[in-house]
This record gives structure tokens, sequence and C-alpha cells, in this order.
């Protein structure tokens, strides 16, 4: 049911839209989002996007791991 | 791509590497279904030293679900005008009759259809109006929402074929009775990235301040799972018992407003079985009285069976993360992936499923 990986935002027509990961499409729905546009990164759950992935909070989320890290030498 | 940088981040060989190291028993629950797949999949529990145990908790919607409630929907199945729309998962499920299941069903020609969205359903209804389309909504509250739209899609456009057989659960509920259990023995949780997505960080801080339990909401790359692993033995070699949110990339503070307010404009909480734990109050969704009409239970006047807990397989024990699949006693033996006897072995998000598949 859960698809961990983010689909790109490739099409929209309303709430109905296209997502894409390594070349394989999807449609889904994007009920649940507000603003989405072609190119954003959205988590899917059973056809719907859940919610948008913005780039900025994944690099945050990596520093938070690499903080971690480094606190290790 | 920046999203595959999580599977194997750089800084994630230290934080390992210190994991290799620690000596003390730990026992972490992953709640989520995924997330076992996750940590079967990426060979994790083969990594990491024995003694931090890593069990499966009440997080595949599946395997929850109690036998009484697949025989109440193999019995509505049997309605030859009623045409069942279900995701995949379901339909290998067997009843309290051994052998017994929508696929079995199938078979015998009544109708019974995979769908992959609850909107797909409504489809099938608006094409075949001479059937009574019934879909069987099941998964926390990541999926709730989108039953949600179905019924109100079903709604708008006038579609009256239409019903949802609700088996939606939540997961505080089950958390709770799982924690003020007198065996309770869990060191830390990992939370369910999926459904903190929807309830937000908010929706699992009753763990910090509550039950002082250490628990991180975590993503579902190996990389979220082996730092989430290693900040909970930090907080409890700290004993600074509090929530984390590593999934920070997905999950907000607040979690998915718009989600929720139609979960909520839909369903309301009510009393719900559990497999193998039995009652849980107010721990599932069903529609509220304005929408009973698309509501399966009373749409067709079904005498639910009551709860009886004579379940023949030990799944129940597995869900509470008390046994491990491999100490069932028919695990590989008598119930395999391709003859199940339990959902935790059907599910493809089960514990059992992903001890069989990735076992080494
Ligand atoms: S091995 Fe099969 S019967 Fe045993 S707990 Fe797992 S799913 Fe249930």
């Amino acid at each position: 049911m859960c698809l961990a990986v983010p689909l790109k935002v490739i099409q929209i027509n309303g709430k109905d839209a296209v997502g894409e990961s390594l070349g394989i499409r999807r449609d889904i729905r994007i009920d649940f989002i507000k603003d989405v546009n072609l190119g954003d990164y959205v988590i899917v759950h059973a056809g719907f996007a859940i919610e948008k992935i913005e780039e900025e909070a994944a690099l945050e989320n990596l520093r938070l791991i690499k903080e971690v890290a480094d606190a290790l030498e | 791509m920046l999203w595959n940088e999580f599977k194997k981040p750089k800084d994630i060989e230290k934080i390992l590497s210190a994991l290799t190291k620690y000596d003390k028993e730990i026992r972490i629950m992953e709640i989520c279904g995924t997330h076992t797949v996750s940590i079967a999949k990426s060979g994790i529990k083969g990594i990491l030293p024995k003694n931090i145990k890593l069990i499966s908790g009440p997080g595949c919607p599946v395997c929850v679900t109690p036998t009484e409630r697949i025989d109440d929907i193999l019995f509505l199945s049997k309605n030859k005008d009623v045409l069942i729309a279900t995701y995949g998962d379901m339909i290998r499920v067997t009843g309290s009759i051994d052998g017994t299941s929508l696929e079995k069903r199938k078979a015998e020609g009544f109708d019974i259809r995979v769908v992959y969205s609850p909107l797909d359903a409504v489809k099938i209804a608006q094409c075949c109006k001479d059937k009574e389309v019934v879909f069987i909504g099941i998964g926390f509250e990541t999926t709730a929402p989108s039953t949600a739209i179905a019924i109100e899609r079903a709604i708008n456009e006038g579609v009256n074929n239409f019903s949802v057989f609700s088996l939606h659960k939540m997961v505080e509920p089950v958390l709770r009775k799982l924690i003020n259990m007198n065996d309770f023995n869990i060191d830390g949780f990992l939370c369910p990235g999926n459904v903190a997505v929807i309830i937000g960080e908010e929706g699992f801080r009753f763990l910090e301040i509550e039950f002082k339990i250490p628990s991180v909401i975590c993503g579902f790359e190996a990389g979220d799972i082996i730092y989430s692993i290693y900040r909970l033995i930090q907080m409890r070699e700290n004993k600074d018992f509090k929530l984390e949110n590593e999934y920070i990339r997905a999950v907000k503070q607040k979690g998915n407003e718009i989600a929720r307010n139609i979960m909520n404009k839909y369903f309301e909480p009510c009393d719900d079985i559990w497999r193998g734990i039995g009652w849980i109050e107010n721990s599932g969704l069903k529609l509220k009285d304005e929408y009973i009409q698309y509501d399966a239970v009373k749409k067709f006047n079904l005498d639910l069976n009551p709860y009886k807990n004579n379940d023949f397989c030990s799944c129940g024990e597995v869900i509470k993360g008390k046994i491990d699949p491999r100490e069932c006693k028919l695990f590989s033996t008598v119930c395999t992936i391709e003859n199940p006897k339990g959902p935790c072995m059907v599910s493809s998000e089960g514990a059992c499923a992903a001890a069989y598949k990735y076992s080494d």
C-alpha cells in the first residue's frame, strides 16, 4: 500500500496528477496537498499523495544524520 | 537524486559501527509494517549485534484485523448482488474455516475486485450499476482519509450503490494498550513515519509526556532506520526519554490537516477488536451516522460476529511483539508464503512474511 519513495509530479489536472519515479508513472490524487506544482516531490500512499517533500527539509534531514555521525569522532 | 541518499547516507557507516559495539540488551519495537519490510530487506537485523532486538509491532493493518471480521466479509461476499472491492493484500487472508478467503470466493464465481485506490471502487460502482459495490476500508490514519475522499466522491456524484466496510484503526489506542500490559518490555519505539505524516509529531507526543518511552518518528530508508536506532540507544544511555522526529523531510509538527479534516468529517472513533488483543476502546473508525447509507454494515444489516478469540495461529502473539515469527510452530513448515495460514504471512507487510522472505 505504501510507497516510501517520493514521486515527482509530472502532470496535474485538477486533483488528478501523474507521479514518476525511475521511469515508472502512476496516476495519483493530490487532494491532501496544498499548492502542488510540476516538479514537486510527493509521498504516495494507496494512490494518494499524503505530503510534499521539500528539498530544504531533506537537506536538513541529512544534516541531522551527519551531526550525530560527526559527534562520534 | 537527493532522496536516494537516505538509503546509505555518507555518514551512516560511523553510526553503524558505533551500533555494532553496543553491548547492552535493548528491545526496540518498530510499530509499522513498512518498517518491518525495510528492516528485513536491507539486512539491518543481520548487521546489528544480537543484543539490539528489533521487534515487530501491531502496525500491519491486515494482520491486526481479527478472524471474526474476515468471516463477516466472507459472509457478505456470498451475496450475489454484492461486488467486493479490496486492496490486494486482503484477498488471501483466511477466515475461521480453513481455506476460505476472498480469493477462493472469486474462484467460486463471486465478484471480487482488487483496487489500488478507493476511488477505483467508486468508478466500478459507476459502471456496474446492477451491483452493490463494497469497498473494504483498511489501514491506519494514513489510508482512512483516502477512504473518506471516496465516500465524498460517491456523495457528490450521486453514486448510491457504493458503501464501505470500515476496518480502519488508529495507532495511539493500541500503543496505549500494549504499554499498559503487565508484561510490556519495550525500551524504545520506532514510530511509523507514514502515520505521523497525517497525525504529526503531536500525535505521538503522549509517548514522551505520559510514558517517558524513547521514541523516534522514522523514515523508511536504511539510513533513517539506523540513525533512529542509534538515537534510541543514546536516549536510553543518557536517560533522556523523549520523542524525536527523524523524518523531518515529510513529517510536520501538526501533520497533514487537510487529510485529517476530511477523515474527521466522515469517520468517528468506535470501539474495535484487534487480532490477538481483543476490544480496545475508541481504537477503530466508523462512518458517522449522517453517512449511514455508505456504511456497508448498516446497509446490509450485518450481524457482526462477536469476539471469540479462537485464532488457530500465533499471529496475535506476533502482533503484540511477544514472540518472533520463527517461534510459531507453523512457521515455514505448515505456514509459508506459497501457502500462508495466518495474516502475518499473507500480508506483504506482515512480520512472518518478512521473516520468511528475507531470512538468511
Ligand atoms: S507463521 Fe503463520 S500461523 Fe504462525 S504466526 Fe506467522 S502467519 Fe501466523
